[in-house]
């Protein structure tokens, strides 16, 4: 069953929630929404559930006109940020009521029961209320009753945000197994790029109640249509600075940004015609050692140095106010005011156009990765 | 090596000891001290269990705990649903929400001898708004002569007065339920007594728990209103335990039984507390 919005808005009290949003998802998919808080995720699913009906727009189910059809019409099944479980009810119960609604026969809600719970590794927990349970194995129950259903629609609501981190890996990893075996639509928002990434799939990127780019996940990733998905889709947020691109009387043209650095356009910037332009660099792209041969360096004061894990992320400063963060492997000390060198490869530089949409994207050439 | 243990941190209790020993201990010996003994002209009589024995076969103290017992119940059955019910009727968001609380906790910031002031004036049959028109519409109600009109006052002025208690506690568990619940429901397709049954309910189960109790509690030491409007008449008919201790205390001052009477309805309330207090304990563990 696919499922097609069709320039679905949402307003509500004169505050726009969703503008616009034309998308379609085919059944046995894998769809991301991805966008910080308030971006409309919810709102989206809100929608894509029956829960709420659009101000303008279409929502259709194979061709047919769901629009107005109310949720209890609709076959579909969500999960929450918060463990939503039925309190009285032990986990049997909890996964069995869906079904039992149904109608269906005990011995057959039985089968499906027991399945449901050995795929999401419960089967020893069935007889436990909720409120005995852990806050994973709540989660894992919400997640089995709304599995079990069998619904053509599968709408996943940051389910694993209010988990520790070991407990949402684990279930990260399982449930990308689970929904590979699935011919549901799936739609799992997320606000964390790097979630987005290890779920694959499709990823739409929602910014301010807008659809700004939506594709396979490692080609919004790699080719952000927009610096403002550029910023979405980078943890942290992509760095920019503005540059001129320059041609001498020879022919030669380089690019000059901000802070006077001289980037040489090399691989794909040097399809670049002269005029103003974005540039921009992931932070993991940055660092603070000359990595290739190639390598643009410039001077640059610590701002802020973060340890995160095994990683520091280093806030640096290159005048008029461009802040860069530099993300960079191993745990490292800077002293806060510290001038240092900071390496990027202009060929993983991206360049967009003065309104903020990409010119040029780097090529992802196999030699290349193969010499990192 | 000598070792003299040190008793200095005794210091440190000293100021708490004394405290309970003047507000709890002192007070409630007192009283244990009364029980036991016979006054007579200044002179003292120990008379052991005598007061004790005494009350216990007392048919006086026997009705008023029966009528005690079933006031308090009565009460509960009536104020329980009809908080809940009140509370599902309020509107859950808008400017509506505050002007709604605070219209039905209005009674609960009410001193308990206005209270009975306002439902003996209110009840009358002569001059009483809701006496007279009862008697106007043909009905014979009077709270001074009939004991079932006595009764009903009492009830309905408890049940006025208390029933917003329940309101407010309900209230507060149902709106921590996240709204997730109810589109989980509506997903689910349930319907509204389902959602009220299963997700509701259940979530409301510790506030509930605990308005059960300070409403039991309340109820079962029931002494201002009552005494403002009926007196605890007509008759006996509606002297509950506080009015009947009073009567022995202060009325026929009867020291020695009023005392013992306090010790057994103080271990009422206490075995009472008891058993609400693990009650209340073992909510944590059943429900979220």
């Amino acid at each position: 069953m696919t499922l097609t919005l069709t320039n679905v808005t949402k307003t509500v009290a004169g505050e726009t929630h969703l503008a616009d949003v034309s998308t379609e998802l085919h059944p046995g998919g894998f769809y991301i929404l991805l966008g910080p808080t308030l971006a409309g995720k919810t709102s989206l699913m809100r929608l894509m559930a029956g829960l709420d009906r659009p101000t303008e727009g279409q929502i259709e189910m194979d061709g047919r006109d769901v629009t107005r059809v109310p949720v209890r019409k609709r076959n579909v099944a969500m999960v929450y940020q918060q463990f939503i479980n039925y309190p009285s009810f032990t986990v049997y119960d909890n996964i069995a009521s869906p079904l039992r609604r149904s109608g269906m026969r005990a011995e057959q809600v039985d089968t499906k029961v027991r399945e449901a719970a050995e795929t999401l590794k419960m089967s020893h927990l069935l007889d436990r209320l909720p409120g005995e349970l852990s806050g994973g194995q709540q989660q894992r129950t919400a997640l089995a009753r709304a599995m079990v259903k069998d619904s053509e629609v599968l709408l996943l609501d940051e389910p694993l945000v209010n988990l520790d981190y070991k407990l949402r890996e684990e279930l990260r990893v399982e449930l990308r197994e689970i929904f590979a075996r699935r011919s549901a639509i799936v739609v799992y928002a997320t606000t964390e790029p790097e979630e987005a990434l290890i779920m694959g799939g499709n990823t739409l990127v929602l910014h301010q109640g807008r659809v700004l780019q939506q594709g396979p996940t490692t080609d919004v990733f790699r080719h952000p249509a927009s610096m403002q998905v550029g910023r979405s889709f980078s943890d942290p947020p992509m760095n920019y600075a503005a540059g001129d691109v320059r041609q001498d009387g020879n022919g030669n043209r380089e690019a000059v940004l901000a802070g006077g650095i001289r980037l040489p356009l090399l691989g794909h910037l040097a399809r670049l015609a002269p005029g103003r332009y974005h540039f921009g660099a992931r932070a993991s792209h940055l660092s603070v050692k000359r990595n290739r041969e190639d390598d643009l360096s410039f001077k640059a004061a610590v701002t802020l140095s973060e340890i995160s894990g095994s990683e520091t992320f280093v806030h640096v400063d290159f005048g008029e106010d461009h802040d860069w963060v530099c993300q960079e492997e191993g745990v490292h000390r800077f002293e806060l005011g510290q001038q240092i060198d900071v390496f990027v490869n202009p060929r993983d530089v991206y360049a967009f156009d003065t309104d903020g949409w990409l010119v040029a994207s780097p090529v992802r050439d196999k030699t290349r990765q193969a010499a990192q | 090596m000598d070792r003299w243990p040190d008793h200095k941190a005794w210091f440190l209790v000293l100021p708490v000891a004394v405290l309970v020993a003047f507000s709890a201990i002192i007070p409630l010996m007192t009283v244990v001290n009364y029980s036991l003994q016979d006054v007579l002209g200044g002179t003292y009589f120990f008379v052991g269990a005598e007061w004790f024995e005494q009350l216990l076969h007392s048919d006086a103290l026997h009705g008023a705990l029966q009528r005690q017992f079933i006031f308090s119940f009565t009460v509960l059955a009536i104020e329980m649903p009809l908080g809940v019910a009140i509370a599902l009727a309020l509107p859950r968001r808008g400017w509506q929400v505050s002007l709604c609380l605070v219209l039905v906790a209005l009674p609960l910031l009410i001193p308990w001898n206005v209270v009975g002031t306002i439902w003996q004036i209110f009840g009358r049959s002569d001059i009483g708004l809701g006496g007279w028109t009862l008697n106007e519409l043909g009905i014979a109600y009077n709270y001074t002569s009939n004991s079932v009109d006595a009764w009903l006052t009492i009830v309905v002025m408890e049940v006025w007065h208390w029933t917003p208690l329940v309101v407010l506690l309900a209230y507060a568990g149902l709106q921590a339920i996240p709204d997730a619940y109810y589109q989980a429901a509506k997903i689910d397709g349930a319907s509204a007594w389902a959602v009220f049954r299963y997700i509701q309910l259940p979530k409301m189960r510790g506030v509930l728990t605990i308005a059960l109790l300070l409403r039991f509690m309340d109820s079962f030491m029931i002494y201002t209103e009552p005494f403002v409007v009926t007196g605890g008449g007509p008759g006996n008919s509606t002297t509950f335990l506080s009015q009947y201790l009073t009567r022995l205390a202060v009325g026929q001052f009867d020291l020695g039984p009023a005392a013992a009477f306090s010790i057994i309805y103080f271990l009422i309330i206490l075995v009472f507390c008891y058993v609400f207090y693990r009650a209340l304990e073992g909510i944590g563990k059943g429900a979220p």
